[in-house]
């Protein structure tokens, strides 16, 4: 391996904590990302004659760290010249951070800047877009055009949400911490929410021609893992990693061979990933926290994990699954759990019990363009014999689908309805 | 992302007094918590003494079994990790972290595989 290959390797691996680590210093994502970038340009120039350092990691960040001060410094001088012509400045300067000691400080420190790090980048200030591009970037390490060819979208486009994410945490002055105040749980659900929707996006593309892609959904457990590994008392972390690696197992069974979707029911569970599904398992463990009641993440992976603990379909635990809907529904009421609860609800207690839940949900405005609920309403009425409705909601939903795949799956469930006589 | 076995291959016979000193276990601690953090550890073990295991063969259509130890080759494998990473140079980087947390009185051979996507 070069060494060009070999420092490459090792920056990706501790980008984010190098960008993480100037930051604290310089209060700025966007230049803490440039700093590092110095970094990695400092060590592809002397790591190829002085071989790679024992702690590489430390060695990027020591210097990041020092430029990051350097950095500082100026500003305050130049600030000092101003203020010795005469100027009085609107914003009194930082006071200079200590210097740090290269190499040294406690780990800790550096997992609290990793973490500071995600929290700026998925504040609430942020529109959804813009954090879940900014997270990519500066966590996922992947570069725009990797975010762009992910997202379907022009890579100066996505450069530019992120600069604009940058400026706008800059000009909001959006404090360089770990929330630990009333608002904690609300930062840490829009923390959550960025890498949930990152793999969903991944799981079932909202547009285009792939009903999965795995790449993205890799990228989003991987960050979950992180923030599972830093934040070993948030339940709701070990949450999201459990559900997200309960639903990953399941990706080799999704699609056929043609690329088509291939439903849970329908899905050969032989090829469910024993490993992953391990890991869920140990994750729900580990999100169990006595006296803390199981939040939206714990109670959506406790669903999950009964359809992994499930050898064939007809093995489900429907009625658990219907009670862990009711808890969910509970805790974080949505148009969307309901319709889910609908579905477990038929298969506990017949197609007419679930029909009458949709029923009164049909009109919730959220629902108006969700390619779902006439999906869910289709197949409860296929149940229940009316084959002609049936065909007709399977109809409205193609038309409302986005992904292609998924598109042609519903066209084909109301030609074969078409086929049956009533 | 792919995934990659890793292999860890020693002499059995050559292993230091004593296996870990403690040192060395605080270290592969840290290595662990880092490469955990990292979101990049999937699964990993360490096996028993080749003489606890058992070897299956199929040839010409008929099953042959043989009790270890397993003394014709050096070095027999002592322990795996699954890893998920970006490239084989990322495995790679990882895999001599793990080295490096060995005393110098150790001779460990990692063999890094990727694992075939279906």
């Amino acid at each position: 391996m070069t060494t060009a290959s070999a420092v490459e390797a090792v920056f990706r691996i501790e980008q984010a904590r190098v960008i993480a680590a100037a930051a604290r210093i310089v209060r700025d994502i966007g230049i803490a990302e440039e700093i590092a970038q110095d970094a990695l340009v400092s060590a592809l120039e002397k790591w190829p004659e002085s071989g790679v350092p024992d702690k590489p990691g430390a060695w990027l960040t020591a210097v990041a760290k020092r430029r990051a001060v350097d950095l500082v410094r100026r500003k305050e001088n130049y600030a000092r010249k101003l203020a010795e012509v005469g100027r009085s400045l609107e914003h009194a300067a930082e006071p200079p951070p200590a210097e740090p000691s290269p190499g040294s400080g406690p780990e800790a420190d550096i997992d609290d800047d990793l973490l500071r790090l995600i929290f700026t980048a998925c504040h609430p200030v942020l529109p959804t877009r813009a954090r879940i591009a900014l997270t990519l970037r500066l966590l996922g390490g992947l570069t725009t055009e990797e975010i762009a060819r992910a997202f379907l979208a022009s890579e100066p486009a996505v450069a530019q949400r992120i600069a604009r994410a940058k400026r706008s945490l800059a000009a909001a002055d959006v404090p360089f911490e770990v929330p630990y105040g009333p608002d904690r749980a609300a930062r840490l659900d829009s923390v959550l929410e960025v890498v949930y929707l990152v793999f969903n996006e991944g799981y079932s593309a909202t547009k285009g021609d792939d009903w999965v892609r795995p790449a993205l959904c890799e990228d989003a457990l991987r960050l979950a893992r992180v923030l599972a590994a830093l934040l070993p008392g948030e339940s709701e972390a070990h949450g999201l990693a459990a559900l997200l690696e309960i639903q990953a197992s399941r990706i080799p069974a999704r699609t056929g061979p043609d690329g088509s979707p291939v439903l849970l029911a329908d899905q050969d569970r032989t090829r469910w990933s024993p490993l992953l599904i391990r890991r869920g398992f140990a994750a729900l463990d580990r999100a169990a926290v006595p006296g803390v009641p199981p939040g939206p993440y714990v109670l959506q992976a406790a669903i999950a994990a009964c359809h992994a603990r499930a050898r064939r379909y007809e093995d489900t635990d429907w009625a658990l699954i219907v009670t862990l809907y009711g808890q969910l529904a509970a805790v974080r009421p949505s148009p969307v759990v309901e319709l889910n609860r609908a579905v477990a609800v038929a298969m506990a207690e017949g197609p007419a019990a679930g029909l009458a839940l949709v029923d009164a949900i049909a009109a919730e405005p959220e629902l108006k363009d969700y390619h779902l609920l006439p999906s869910v309403r289709g197949e409860l009425l296929a149940g229940l014999g009316r084959r002609d409705a049936a065909r007709k909601e399977f109809v409205r939903a193609a038309g409302l689908a986005r992904n292609d795949r998924e598109r042609d799956l519903l066209l084909a469930r109301a030609e074969r309805l078409a086929g049956e006589p009533e | 992302m792919p995934r990659f076995l890793t292999i860890v291959r020693l002499d059995e016979n050559n292993v230091p007094e004593g296996g870990f000193s403690p040192e060395m276990g605080e270290r592969m601690g840290a290595l662990l918590k880092e490469i955990t953090e990292a979101g990049v550890m999937l699964d990993t073990g360490g096996l028993t003494p080749t003489s606890q295991g058992r070897r299956v063969t199929f040839s010409g259509g008929k099953l042959s079994a043989t009790d270890g130890p397993f003394t014709e080759t050096k070095e027999v494998v002592g322990g795996y990790s699954i890893v998920q990473a970006k490239d084989l140079a990322e495995a790679e980087e990882w895999a001599g972290r793990f080295l490096k947390v060995h005393d110098d009185t150790w001779t460990v051979t990692c063999e890094i595989r990727q694992i075939a996507d279906h």
